[in-house]
């Protein structure tokens, strides 16, 4: 299984996972290949780390997409038959754009945009960005101008956050119920009744009237717009779940990640959101065992000669035994933490459908530049089978 | 400036996947060490202190773990009640109230609620005179906050609504949480980083924040998961010079694999080792502060042992 069979016949791939996994990394990756394949593709992006925007070519948040200037792949080698557009997203300013577009007049959009609760709400609430990601995927893909378009998740604790974002954003728009018991007087009092004058006048105490009346203003000049705007949101969700959408899970080969992809994958298929493969970062390859499977070595017997090996191997060396001791204690640390990633991706399998897992080794340096990327798309693009290759080539 | 042990709050935050919650966990046991009634509270309902100290769904519960050493869960739906009965005192108004749902509209709706509520808690566990009745008094509270955006955006809630509701009791207490987190001789603000490019640049961003939005100091950082210096640079271009020699050859036995597989790691190594020193020293002049340095632990997982390790490095260095 590789990314590009995943992506086969996809227009939408939303790179999912918990924070500091690479998922920005792999997003741009991909776009990169899929765009050198041919295809007109598009990446949207959160924060991506400064070295990796200036390779892209993204100074600033510009909120719209750019291309890549060709000659930057020309001049690492790489053949871009496609264009690479990129864009680093502004939530605040994706947001401010939406009540624009839905406000019914000039007056209703400057009060909602002055509103302290939505100030508030557009700058912190947790889920409003992630809900301005999947808004603005649903603008580029109704102006239909790409073949793929690939969305660089904000970095969630909760991955949950980010598949309920549109569901929170409606129960929100509609909490309007709210907005009759604010206006007491009129409608809402026959609602609520007299204990609700009570209540409200307890919750007035509370509060400090003025937060009411911030809350209370909010909802009275967003009701003309909620309708718009909840209908939105259900489109946004129901793009989610299209078939020509795909989420990839991107993790790392630890403990909590993998629980994490695990978690997240459970809840697209009870959310019956398309599932693509897990794509797990930064692993560990055990390079003995690589070998062993390959045939023609016993592991155990060839670990107790290495110390040994290694001295003969640095002989003429200055302190070749302590040299070979400490390099022989370092690659037992190595292979305990190839040990856990194997465990833990074992783990993962044992859950996932078969064959959806996508491993990209631990790589002798981070990834910043175009070229970085051309690496990961060694592994991302490549069968199991390649990338057993490629691994035990780098040994043989 | 009192040492970081003697403060009464601690609020740890960095990117996600930095280790906050073990650092987080390692600092309260050197608290709990140090005799000072401690606990440690997550935030983010995640039970990450569960399954560190092995226990079963702390939840919202203040659980002793060790001696000395509490851990607790907040929900923050659980605290607004809490909040509320404190407020309303009068039980049969307060059951209306929830059983009307006006708090729950209420609560969704406001937007930073939750923030609220949740700082709201991590206050009212810090104070000597606690609200809920036969709490117990810790000498330290130890938060396990959220990554740095979300981080930030709760320690100013309270700012906020001190600014938009300008009467009433909200305003109070969101000025009185306020003042209290942001003395320094009672809280401490840290920030957990990797000796990676994107968390020391968040990590920089999340100090230059707290200055600009909160007038605050970024205590203290701890740069977790170094790798240690295992070669010197003559003894790195040697094994480089092995391993390419060694790739270049052409016996392809066993021992030979592991030979090139074993010197190939050095290699590594010896590279990540270099890029991070070279990362904690981009971080000490940005910040312009020393960073605790905690190693990187060659350990399959950070269970207890691993967490009394770091506790052991935190001990020395604080």
């Amino acid at each position: 299984m590789n990314v590009g069979e995943l992506l086969e016949g996809k227009q939408i791939c939303i790179c999912a996972g918990s924070g500091g996994v690479g998922k920005t990394t792999t997003s741009a990756a991909i776009a990169m290949e899929m765009a050198a394949r041919g295809g007109k593709v598009a990446v949207l992006t959160i924060d991506p780390a400064k070295r990796l925007a200036n390779a892209l070519g993204l100074r600033e948040l510009g909120n719209e997409e750019r291309l890549v200037d060709p000659q930057r792949f020309a001049e690492q080698g790489i053949e871009m038959k496609g264009e690479l557009w990129a864009m680093m997203l502004d939530a605040k300013r994706t947001f401010d754009d939406l009540i624009e577009r839905h406000a019914p007049d000039e007056e209703t959009r400057d009060r909602v945009l002055g509103n302290r609760i939505y100030q508030e709400l557009s700058n912190a609430m947790a889920g409003s960005q992630e809900y301005m990601a999947m808004e603005k995927l649903y603008e580029l893909h109704q102006e239909a101008r790409y073949d793929l378009l690939v969305l660089d998740t904000p970095p969630t604790r909760n991955a949950l956050d980010f598949i309920q974002a549109p569901e929170r954003m409606t129960r929100f728009i509609e909490g309007r119920s709210l907005q009759f018991f604010l206006r007491p007087g009129r409608l809402g009092m026959r609602v609520v009744g007299r204990s609700g004058g009570m209540l409200f006048s307890v919750l007035k105490r509370i509060t400090g009237i003025d937060l009411l009346q911030d809350l209370s203003d909010f909802f009275q000049s967003f009701g003309d717009m909620a309708k718009g705007f909840s209908e939105r949101a259900q489109r946004v969700n129901d793009l989610l779940a299209e078939k020509r959408t795909t989420f990839l899970l991107v993790s790392a080969p630890e403990r909590e990640p993998i629980d994490e992809a695990v978690f997240f994958w459970r809840r697209l298929r009870e959310a019956k959101l398309p599932f693509g493969g897990v794509i797990v970062n930064k692993v560990h390859p055990d390079y003995l065992q690589v070998a062993e499977h390959a045939g023609g070595l016993d592991i155990e017997q060839t670990l107790e000669q290495l110390p040994n090996e290694l001295e003969r191997s640095l002989n003429g060396t200055e302190a070749a035994a302590s040299l070979a001791r400490r390099i022989a204690q370092n690659f037992s640390n190595y292979r305990l933490l190839a040990e856990r990633d194997r465990h833990n991706i074992e783990r993962l399998t044992d859950h996932l459908p078969a064959r959806r897992v996508i491993e990209v080794p631990y790589l002798d340096t981070d990834v910043h530049d175009l070229d970085g990327l051309a690496e990961v798309n060694r592994y991302l693009f490549s069968s199991d089978t390649e990338r057993r290759e490629i691994l035990n080539r780098i040994m043989v | 400036m009192a040492r970081i042990l003697d403060k009464r709050l601690i609020f740890v935050t960095g990117k996600g996947g930095v280790g906050k919650s073990t650092v987080a966990a390692a600092l309260g046991v050197v608290a709990a060490r140090a005799g000072k009634r401690t606990v440690v509270c997550e935030v983010a309902q995640q039970e990450r202190m569960s399954a560190l100290f092995h226990q079963k769904g702390v939840g919202y519960q203040e659980t002793e773990i060790a001696e000395n050493l509490f851990a607790f869960s907040i929900d923050p739906q659980k605290a607004l009640e809490e909040y509320l009965l404190l407020q309303i005192k009068v039980k049969p108004l307060y059951d209306l109230m929830f059983r009307n749902r006006i708090f729950t509209y209420f609560a969704a709706a406001t937007p930073g609620m939750r923030e609220l509520v949740t700082i709201g808690k991590v206050w009212e566990l810090s104070q000597l005179d606690r609200r809920v009745k036969k709490g117990v008094k810790y000498d330290l509270v130890i938060v396990d906050a959220q990554a740095t955006g979300h981080g930030i955006a709760m320690l100013r809630t309270p700012k906020t609504f001190g600014d938009i509701a300008r009467v009433g009791p909200i305003k109070r207490q969101a000025e009185t949480i306020y003042e209290f987190i942001t003395d320094p001789s009672l809280t401490s603000v840290c920030a957990v980083a990797l000796p990676e490019e994107m968390p020391v640049n968040e990590t920089l961003d999340f100090k230059r924040r707290l200055k600009d939005e909160l007038e605050l100091k970024l205590d203290r950082v701890f740069m977790n998961g170094i790798y240690p210096v295992l070669f010197n640079e003559r003894e790195a271009s040697s094994i480089e010079l092995r391993y390419e020699e060694e790739v270049a050859g052409s016996d392809r036995s066993g021992v030979a694999i592991a030979r090139r597989a074993a010197l190939r790691a050095a290699v590594a190594e010896h590279g990540r080792a270099h890029a991070h020193h070279e990362q904690v020293e981009r971080l000490k002049e940005g910040a312009k502060q020393e960073p605790v340095e905690l190693p990187f632990l060659f350990s399959p997982e950070i269970d207890m042992d691993a967490i009394e390790r770091l506790a052991d490095i935190l001990e020395e260095a604080l």
